[in-house]
This record gives C-alpha cells, sequence and structure tokens, in this order.
C-alpha cells in the first residue's frame, strides 16, 4: 500500500498490465456524472429562487379536492388536506436546500475551530479533544438527535441544531490531520525559523492546505446533510405542519397508503437533490484522490 | 483509521524510553500489546459515554418525580421520591449512584412500557439483530461482488453503472425507499407482508436467539421459518442499499490499489486462473481495507434501523430509541445509547484486531 502511495502515477500505469488498458470512452463523455450534478444543483437552486412563479397553487391552505390522482390541474395530485402536491413539492426545496447548507456550514465551523486548535496544540489538548471525538463517534449520532430535538422541542431550526452537534466529529478529524500533516512540512518549519508569527503561519501556510480537501468533503456532506434533516422531520421532529417539507411529506404519504403520489413525489425530489450533490461530491473525491478515480488513467 | 493507529503509536512512542526490562513481558510483543491499547482506549470512550449521556439527563428539562408518579402526586409524595431515588444528592453522587447500578446490570425501568430497561432491550435486540444481520450480509455479498466488478471492469461500461448504481445507494432517502417497496410488493403485487414479524396468526417459535428465523429453523416449523422470512426480507433489503453503496466504492478502490501491483502481475504471468488471481491474491491482500468499512457501516444501519423499524412496524431498538427520545423516557434513552456505543465499540475492536491480524505491518507501527 505504502509504495503505491508515493509512486508517481505515470510510473503506475507503466506497471498496469497491458489486458487492463482497454479502449475508452472519450474524456467527455467519461466526465458526465459532475455536469448532470451540477445541472440538477442548477435547476433545483433556480426552482427554489423562483418557487412561487412556477407553482402557483397555495401550498399550505386546505381546498376541497381531497386525494385527487396526478391530473392536468394537479400534475401531482392532492393530499388528504386537498393541497397541491406539485406546489408542496416545489416549495419545500426552499426549506430543505438552504436548511442542508447551513447544517454543514456548522458542522464545518465547529469541525474546524475544534480540528485546528487539536492539531496546531498537539498535547494534552490535543488527546482531549480526539477522545472527546471519539466519544461523539461512538454515540449513536440519530439518537442523540432525537434526544436533542425532543428536550429542545421539535422544530426545523432545532433539528439543525441537533444534527450540527452529532456531526461535525467528522470535521474535526479530517481538519486535525490536515493540519498535522501541514505544520510538520519543511515550508512551514523554514518559515516559522525565519521569525514569522505562529499565526501567519497558520493563515498564509497551513489554512490553504486545509481549506481544499474540506471544502469537498463538505459537498459532499450536503446531499447527506439533506437526508439526514429529513430523516429527523419523517419521523415528527423536524418540520412541523403544516409547512411543507419533503421528508414530512413522505411521512404523510405513509399515512394515506393508497395515494402514492403524496409520498412518491417529494421522495423523488429529494433522490434527485441528494444524488446530484453525490455526483458532483464524487467526481471531486476523484480530482483529489486520483488513485481509485474514475477514468484517472487518461488524466495522467 | 489512520489517525487512530498514529494516536496510538504516539502514545507508544511518548511511553518509550524506558529501559524495556521494567516493562511486563507483554509490552514487547506487538500483537498483545495493540490489543490492550484498543482495547483500553475503548474503555475511556465507554466511560465518556456514561457521563454524557448522564449530562443529558440532567439538562432534560422534565422531572423525574413527576414523570413516576404522574401529575397528581402531592408534593410530599413527591419530596419522598426524591428522597428515595436521591434526586435531592449532589450530581456527582447520584453519578456514582447511577454507575453503581450501572455495573450491577440495572438500567433503570422504562416509564413507557413499565419494564425494567434490561429486560426490553432483551426483546428488541434480537429483532434488530435479525433485521441487521441479513441486511449485512446482503449489503456485503451484492457490494463487495459490485465493488470487484467494477474494479475489474475499470473506466468501461460495467464500472459507469456500477458507479450510478452505488451512488443511488446511498443517495436514497432510506424512508422513501421502504415506502416505495411496500407501496408495490405489498399495497399492489400483494407478494409480501406490510410490516411486523410475523403473521397474528403464528405463534412465535420458542425462544432461543430471539430471532424469529433462527429459532424456526432450530425448531423445525417451516411455516413459520417462512412467514418471518418474508417479513424480514422487505426491511432488511430497504436497510441493506445505502450499505451496498458504500462497499461497492470501498471494494473498487481496495482492489484497484492491489491489482496494478507486481505479484498480481506475476500471478497472471505463471498461467493462473483469473479466478484463482481475483479471490487468491487480490482480494486477499483487498480484503483488511474492506473489513475495516464494517465498522462503518454498522454506524450506517443502525441510523437506517430507527427509520425502517418505524415504517415497517418492525419491535427493534431502533423504534424503542426512537420512542424513548420522543417521549423523553430517560432510562430507556439512556439504555439504548449505552448498548449501541457498546456494540459500536465492539465491532471496531474486533475490526481492529481482525485488521491487525490480517496486515501484520499494522501491529508495530
Amino acid at each position: 500500500m505504502t509504495d503505491l502511495e508515493t509512486m508517481p502515477i505515470a510510473q503506475k500505469r507503466a506497471t498496469l498490465p497491458m489486458r487492463l488498458r482497454r479502449r475508452r470512452l472519450p474524456a467527455s463523455l467519461r466526465r458526465p456524472l459532475a455536469i448532470t450534478g451540477l445541472v440538477i444543483v442548477v435547476i433545483w437552486v433556480i426552482v427554489m429562487v423562483a418557487a412561487p412563479l412556477i407553482a402557483h397553487q397555495d401550498p399550505i391552505n386546505p381546498s376541497s379536492e381531497l386525494l385527487s390522482a396526478p391530473s392536468g390541474a394537479h400534475w401531482f395530485g392532492t393530499d388528504e388536506l386537498g393541497r397541491d402536491v406539485f406546489s408542496r413539492v416545489i416549495h419545500a426545496s426552499r426549506v430543505s436546500l438552504p436548511l442542508g447548507f447551513l447544517l454543514v456550514v456548522i458542522a464545518v465551523s465547529i469541525g474546524c475551530l475544534v480540528g485546528a486548535v487539536a492539531g496546531f496544540f498537539g498535547g494534552w489538548v490535543d488527546s482531549l479533544l480526539m477522545r472527546l471525538v471519539d466519544i461523539v463517534f461512538a454515540f449513536p449520532a440519530i439518537i442523540l438527535a432525537m434526544v436533542v430535538t425532543a428536550v429542545l422541542g421539535p422544530s426545523l431550526q432545532n433539528a439543525v441544531l441537533a444534527l450540527a452537534l452529532v456531526t461535525w466529529p467528522t470535521y474535526a478529524r479530517v481538519v486535525r490531520g490536515l493540519v498535522l500533516s501541514a505544520g510538520r512540512a519543511e515550508y512551514v518549519q523554514s518559515v516559522r525559523l525565519l521569525g514569522a508569527s505562529s499565526t501567519r503561519a497558520l493563515r498564509k501556510d497551513v489554512a490553504p492546505n486545509v481549506v481544499g480537501p474540506v471544502l469537498v468533503l463538505a459537498t459532499l456532506d450536503i446531499g447527506n446533510a439533506i437526508l439526514l434533516l429529513a430523516g429527523l422531520s419523517f419521523l415528527g421532529l423536524g418540520a412541523q405542519p403544516p409547512n411543507p417539507e419533503w421528508g414530512a411529506m413522505v411521512s404523510e404519504g405513509t399515512a394515506n397508503f393508497q395515494a402514492w403520489w403524496i409520498g412518491t413525489f417529494p421522495g423523488l425530489a429529494m433522490f434527485s437533490v441528494v444524488l446530484a450533490f453525490n455526483f458532483i461530491g464524487d467526481s471531486l473525491r476523484d480530482a483529489i484522490d486520483p488513485r481509485s478515480s474514475w477514468g484517472s488513467g487518461e488524466r495522467s | 483509521m489512520s489517525l487512530r493507529s498514529e494516536a496510538s503509536s504516539a502514545e507508544a512512542v511518548t511511553a518509550g524510553p524506558g529501559p524495556s526490562e521494567s516493562r511486563p513481558s507483554w509490552y514487547r510483543r506487538p500483537l498483545p500489546r495493540f490489543v490492550a491499547g484498543r482495547f483500553l482506549a475503548s474503555l475511556v470512550i465507554l466511560f465518556g459515554i456514561t457521563l454524557i449521556s448522564f449530562m443529558l439527563t440532567q439538562a432534560v428539562p422534565a422531572d423525574p418525580a413527576v414523570a413516576a408518579l404522574g401529575q397528581q402526586a402531592t408534593p410530599a409524595q413527591l419530596a419522598n421520591y426524591r428522597e428515595v431515588h436521591g434526586l435531592d444528592d449532589p450530581l456527582v453522587v447520584q453519578y456514582v449512584h447511577y454507575m453503581k447500578n450501572l455495573l450491577h446490570g440495572n438500567l433503570g425501568v422504562s416509564q413507557q412500557t413499565h419494564n425494567s430497561v434490561m429486560a426490553d432491550l432483551g426483546s428488541f435486540v434480537p429483532a434488530t439483530l435479525e433485521l441487521a444481520l441479513l441486511a449485512m450480509v446482503m449489503a456485503t455479498v451484492i457490494g463487495v461482488g459490485f465493488g470487484i466488478l467494477a474494479a475489474l471492469y475499470r473506466d468501461r461500461w460495467p464500472d459507469h453503472v456500477l458507479r450510478v448504481v452505488s451512488l443511488s445507494g446511498i443517495s436514497v432517502p432510506v424512508f422513501w425507499l421502504a415506502l416505495v417497496l411496500l407501496y408495490l410488493f405489498f399495497y399492489v403485487w400483494g407478494l409480501l407482508p406490510g410490516g411486523g414479524r410475523l403473521d397474528p396468526s403464528m405463534t412465535p417459535p420458542p425462544h432461543v436467539t430471539g430471532m424469529y428465523t433462527v429459532d424456526a429453523l432450530l425448531h423445525g416449523q417451516w411455516s413459520v421459518f417462512v412467514n418471518a422470512l418474508q417479513h424480514v426480507i422487505l426491511p432488511s433489503a430497504v436497510l441493506a442499499a445505502s450499505s451496498i453503496g458504500l462497499l461497492t466504492r470501498y471494494t473498487r478502490s481496495a482492489v484497484l490499489d492491489v491489482i496494478d501491483q507486481d505479484y498480481v502481475r506475476a500471478a497472471r504471468a505463471q498461467g493462473l486462473s483469473e479466478r484463482t488471481v481475483v479471490f487468491g491474491y487480490v482480494l486477499r491482500a483487498a480484503l483488511p481495507s474492506v473489513i475495516t468499512v464494517i465498522g462503518l457501516l454498522f454506524a450506517n444501519v443502525l441510523t437506517g434501523a430507527v427509520l425502517v423499524e418505524n415504517i415497517f412496524a418492525w419491535p427493534g431498538i431502533g423504534r424503542y430509541g426512537y420512542q424513548a427520545a420522543s417521549t423523553l423516557d430517560l432510562p430507556a434513552i439512556m439504555g439504548v445509547s449505552l448498548f449501541v456505543a457498546l456494540v459500536y465499540l465492539v465491532v471496531n475492536f474486533v475490526v481492529d484486531l481482525l485488521y491487525g491480524v490480517l496486515d501484520p505491518r499494522i501491529r508495530v507501527t
């Protein structure tokens, strides 16, 4: 494992058995996932911003058309209170997307702070913080999040807080590792020897090495964050009725089993967003870790 | 994983320079030292978890005395209850008291079921275990298979298809997948039951493991076995979805890490069959990294179990934990958290050990 990691890619490619070097698809066709993901995300952002223009019907107030199947008037049908499901799915994007983003921002901030402090100071500070990280890792995240929302009272804000509380340790570990390895690098040591202050070294030399990987991780996590939030809402601990939210809508779908459209469409919306973010994140990861990437041979 | 081994190596170094004669004999042998170090680290974490869950219960606004006696209790009764259960003692005393009970296997009484939490866990854990085990088996067989396939067909169409499949598995909302599959298999096609562990008309098999499928098999009750299997198959398939996605990705990159190596080429050059090369040489070397992921999968499966058990009315620990959390049933919450953390630590401990056994290099670092 070790010598392969240090081996330059060109050399690795030379060691590749002939039978593995088959004809491959042209480069432009092999990056379609990232582009697909990007397009879907952009579409959703437009939908989010222009939601009232796209979906004219009231997403919250009930009407008299209960549980009607998808039709020309109601593309996605209506739910048990007669609300237009299409309109609710569209408006729900205004909840899930920004909050998923916010959740990741909070988790990244806490994680970066803890990880940077641990990696920079080292010693007992490091041990203490990393044991804390271990403990939060071992604690069943979803149960902790459920308890916290139950204590604070079920609402979207509290769900975000609770999830931030259980998701930051991943970032803390990564940032600590990055700060450690960057801090040990010779050029940082030299700058310190030349008399640069530790803040300067952190800001100018260490930080740039940390930001990139953390951004990739964060992108990967937005999809995950949306899923977790929707999961809590599905359990009734996040969004409260009558506000439209994808997870809560799927939950309404389980209560009206025969009306398949109530739960199916919000789920599909969620699926498409999360998949798009994972497409982008996965391609970004390829760029950072070319060893296991899809299509690395061509780029080397 | 890498950070952990890094931390332990740092500890070994700082503990280092003393004369080796003064150390116990096991210290000089890498494997026992490795085991002991991991074990101690797990104990520390477990202790931290009891501390956190204890503080959590203190942060909860609910008054345990009111919760236990009901709203009609007189102040005198409440005071008496507090006195008896030591609720007015300093927090440190309460914590010591709690730990004492814990070490005697006493987790308190659940407020929702009025059973001891220990007994509740005993009846709910096997149900989740049945579900999770089947899910893990499915995920391992399919995920590892997909991963090998993707690596062997690197950058050709099976690889691309499997990449999308794997990402879909990670991205699909578990509860939505459950709903869709239930709608199709139960409501539309009527192929599988809609929830629960067994048809109401069936009597559960005699209790041995608590897992209905296994118990039914042990007693030769075929009809019960088939019925229980029909009930467990859909929820565990849903549970397996995201693990399949993760395992595919990890297996693929683990296989790619070794497939280019000289010894694999040498094996091919010797004219060994493709099957021998893949299973005997490549997979053997990729196995340690794949096994590491099992610890990760566990957390994954548990999160999914909370959601899946709620949809399928599966009387497992996820549903119990959810009900405990939403009703602020403190003893049950602490019991579930401790149990899950314990399993998590044991799984990771075993994974670490397996890793050390399979890859001797890790022990000496």
